[in-house]
């Protein structure tokens, strides 16, 4: 059996920085870059008194035995991963593929929508779909110009790609949903809609299709603890039903998922998040200091 | 012994146990029960008869030769009475602490039938707390042979079916989810019923024993059942996953902030020492007026972390009366002890918020016992118009879980009616040369139950692989006739 973990954890073996804030990971673990499909995610713990959190896989290779992770610099732990998490260096645990793959069915042509941060784990989607012989548009919704990362890559495996920035610095002026609008207006045959983003994007883009009827897949990322169904933590309410997103999901109809419900269990822990960010700058700034004096 | 004791002769009373103060306690999570002594000890093995036919062993779901190991502690012989239990019981300082003795052993103790029956647990755990301290170990002389075993789960019934194996010398690996091994008495059962140094010591003792550990793997989804027999090279697989998925009642603004898992509570406080935030990175969600639904083992579990946690009032919201409580004595004894406030024949019917989305209370009626149901267990029937509301600014669920679904959306293991695992008398599953046993087959049990399963699944599993049995004892019938090193296993579909 191919020996991934070391006592040290799960190497990192690239890095690229897309912008202040956000940072590509690629970690290598040749069991689980065999074993990922598109639409399941890991969680990493990045020290031993971390926590675990769950990222989408934004790309997996076979051949480099690597799996990619897209993070946003937001709370405690992905502002220090951003500092700590260099070439060479281990990150403490790391278990998946997570959840229940994306279905590809026998869809001809698909709309496949990112926004910010989800415009990477659309991406092995959007490969996927073309590969299993769809027609493929990419919408990558960027709130600015210097914010846009691998618009190259979806160009290669897309037949159409459609950029939106908020502030029309590239592509069009507008939401991913003026994107899909867009979209529909030229092929009326789409067969299913694919959206990851904040929630509230993904919600936009469920009410945009909804009058269409067109069938809207969206990828959830609640609060998680284990990731393997155990502890209901990232329960999601799909009209009366409910479902843990680790197991059942992470993927989907964007039209059943209550999102308000959702957005409000996101907030769960925003009290505890602040606070330890704001310990969390005050000890770097103490550092600092003591590093410049 | 000198002379037969009788029921006249032995001491009366039960030894007591020291305890952590109540009041003292329900602030820490260091230990509650501190253990006999020596000779608190000795003085309480005086008081078994070594009954002729002793009715605790048939208690107990593994068998353990209980006269047997009490009788050595009379003598002195502590090194001996763990011999004796180590041949039955890979983990004698977990069970002594979390078995449900009223209901297995110490349930059915002859002496018990005149006067308290022998602290048999209490026992257990002295001399498997010697064990560890003293760094014993049974290493019995192990032949290796050829054959490799997966063991997917390292809770009870995977640490306990590992170590059979391992014993039997198979090259044993055990894969777990979780960064740390242990399964439920690592994530769920808390430092002051189970110090995690005790998991640790029999951790390393199956490390002894040759097992491999293999953390941060999730079976199932980085590699099949199917896969482990057809590419890893195992022969034989035993699934030991445990029930997960924990059920939430499905009243309105059960997902509300607030409302949690016992399972959910449990995992950040003792697997991610959530109760040392912000010294460690997870957070967890600390209620001032907690109420916990359920009144099984892990809700008391919950309520008596949640006090420790720094709860001001805890709640037991429970359906049935305190008969029909389903956790150990022990535990709803400590739980009284420690000020939880008991609400029996009480059912919840709806979270309520305070506009924010958060938890203000919990709307419960009041229920009376009518006939028995399909369980034998008196139904609860709610008096109409008894409706009140508590008020909570917490809710934790303890009221059982279903079947984890991994496993079974990913292998053809043939499944029943619930979505657990089907097996055999054997244990073994639809596929052949894998086997199963625990929660993730009955559903929700207990530490020792699901050891049990882990044992019997060795057996068996040992007898396919022809380790046991007439093959090998050097018959010529074994398995095809063949010496374990020219058996090529190929898998078959049964079913």
């Amino acid at each position: 059996m191919l020996q991934t973990q070391t006592e040290a954890g799960f190497e990192i073996v690239r890095r690229e920085d897309f912008s202040d804030v956000t940072y590509l990971l690629a970690v290598r673990h040749p069991l689980m870059a065999r074993a990922a499909k598109p639409g399941q995610f890991v969680i990493v713990m990045s020290h031993p008194e971390g926590e675990r959190i769950p990222l989408t896989i934004a790309d997996f290779d076979a051949a480099e035995g690597t799996v990619t992770l897209v993070i946003q610099a937001v709370g405690k732990t992905t502002r220090e991963m951003q500092q700590t998490c260099t070439i060479g260096t281990h990150l403490h645990a790391l278990v998946g593929p997570m959840g229940v793959p994306t279905h590809m069915g026998r869809a001809k042509k698909v709309v496949c929508v990112g926004g910010g941060l989800g415009v990477a784990p659309i991406f092995p989607q959007a490969r996927g779909f073309k590969q299993n012989g769809a027609k493929v548009i990419g919408i990558l919704g960027f709130r600015t110009k210097n914010l846009v990362f691998w618009e190259d890559r979806f160009r290669d495996v897309c037949d159409e790609v459609i950029l939106c920035t908020d502030d029309g610095s590239a592509g069009i002026k507008g939401f991913v949903s003026d994107g899909i609008r867009q979209a529909i207006a030229a092929h009326p045959d789409i067969d299913e809609v694919v959206a990851i983003g904040p929630p509230i994007m993904m919600k936009a883009c469920a009410e945009t299709t909804r009058p269409f009827g067109i069938r809207t897949m969206v990828s959830l990322n609640p609060i998680m603890v284990d990731g393997t169904g155990m502890c209901g933590g990232c329960r999601v309410k799909l009209g009366d039903v409910v479902k843990f997103a680790c197991v059942d999901g992470p993927d989907f109809d964007g039209h059943l998922v209550d999102f308000d419900d959702l957005m409000l269990r996101l907030r769960r822990y925003a009290e505890e998040e602040k606070a330890a960010v704001a310990r969390w700058s005050e000890t770097c700034r103490m550092r600092a200091l003591l590093a410049a004096s | 012994m000198a002379k037969k004791r009788t029921i006249r002769s032995i001491p009366q009373a039960r030894t007591p146990v020291r305890e952590q103060d109540p009041q003292v306690r329900r602030h820490n999570f260091t230990e509650v029960n501190l253990g006999y002594d020596e000779a608190e000890a000795l003085l309480e093995s005086q008081r078994c008869l070594v009954c002729p036919e002793p009715a605790c062993i048939a208690g107990c779901p593994v068998g353990i030769d209980i006269p047997g190991f009490i009788a050595r502690i009379s003598d002195g012989d502590i090194r001996g009475a763990y011999d004796v239990l180590a041949r039955t019981n890979l983990l004698p300082a977990v069970c002594g602490r979390v078995c449900p003795q009223e209901n297995q052993c110490e349930g059915v103790c002859i002496v018990g039938d005149v006067l308290e029956p022998v602290a048999i647990g209490r026992l257990e755990r002295f001399v498997g707390d010697r064990a560890i301290a003293e760094g014993w170990a049974r290493r019995p002389h192990i032949e290796p042979n050829p054959f490799r075993v997966g063991v997917v789960g390292s809770g009870p019934a995977g640490m306990a079916c590992a170590a059979d194996m391992a014993k039997a010398g198979c090259a044993v690996t055990v894969y777990e989810a979780f960064h740390l091994p242990g399964g439920v008495l690592r994530y769920g059962i808390p430092d002051f019923r189970l110090p995690n140094a005790v998991v640790d010591a029999e951790i390393e003792a199956l490390r002894r024993l040759g097992v491999r550990f293999e953390c941060n793997t999730l079976v199932g989804r980085l590699f099949t059942i199917e896969q482990m027999i057809d590419e890893l090279g195992y022969q034989a697989v035993f699934i030991g996953t445990g029930a997960g998925y924990p059920a939430m009642l499905g009243i309105p603004g059960d997902s509300l902030n607030g409302v949690l898992s016992a399972n959910e509570l449990l995992t950040r406080c003792n697997l991610m020492r959530a109760r040392d935030f912000p010294a460690v990175d997870t957070p967890l969600p600390l209620g001032r007026h907690v109420a916990v639904v359920g009144a099984g083992n892990t809700a008391m579990d919950a309520m008596r972390v949640s006090l420790r946690l720094g709860a001001e009032k805890v709640s037991c919201i429970y359906r049935r009366s305190r008969a029909e409580c389903p956790a150990r004595a022990e535990e709803v004894h400590h739980a009284e002890e420690e000020g939880i406030e008991f609400h029996w024949l009480t059912a919840p019917v709806e979270v309520l918020g305070d506009g924010k989305g958060n938890v203000r209370a919990l709307r419960c009626q009041t229920m009376v016992l009518g006939e028995p149901d399909r369980s034998g267990r008196a139904r609860p029937v709610p008096v109409p118009g008894s409706e009140h509301d508590i008020e909570v600014d917490q809710v934790v669920f303890a009221i059982g879980t279903n079947a984890n679904p991994i496993i079974g959306q990913t292998s053809g293991l043939g499944l029943d009616r619930r979505g657990y695992i089907a097996v055999d008398d054997t244990l073994a599953t639809s596929l052949a040369g894998v086997y199963a046993g625990g929660d993730i087959v009955t559903g929700a049990a207990t530490v020792i139950e699901a050891m049990g399963a882990g044992r019997r699944a060795a057996a068996s599993m040992k007898a396919y692989l022809g380790l046991s049995g007439p093959a090998a004892e050097g018959g010529s019938a074994g398995l095809f006739g063949l010496p374990p090193d020219q058996r090529n296993f190929v898998r078959l579909r049964v079913g």
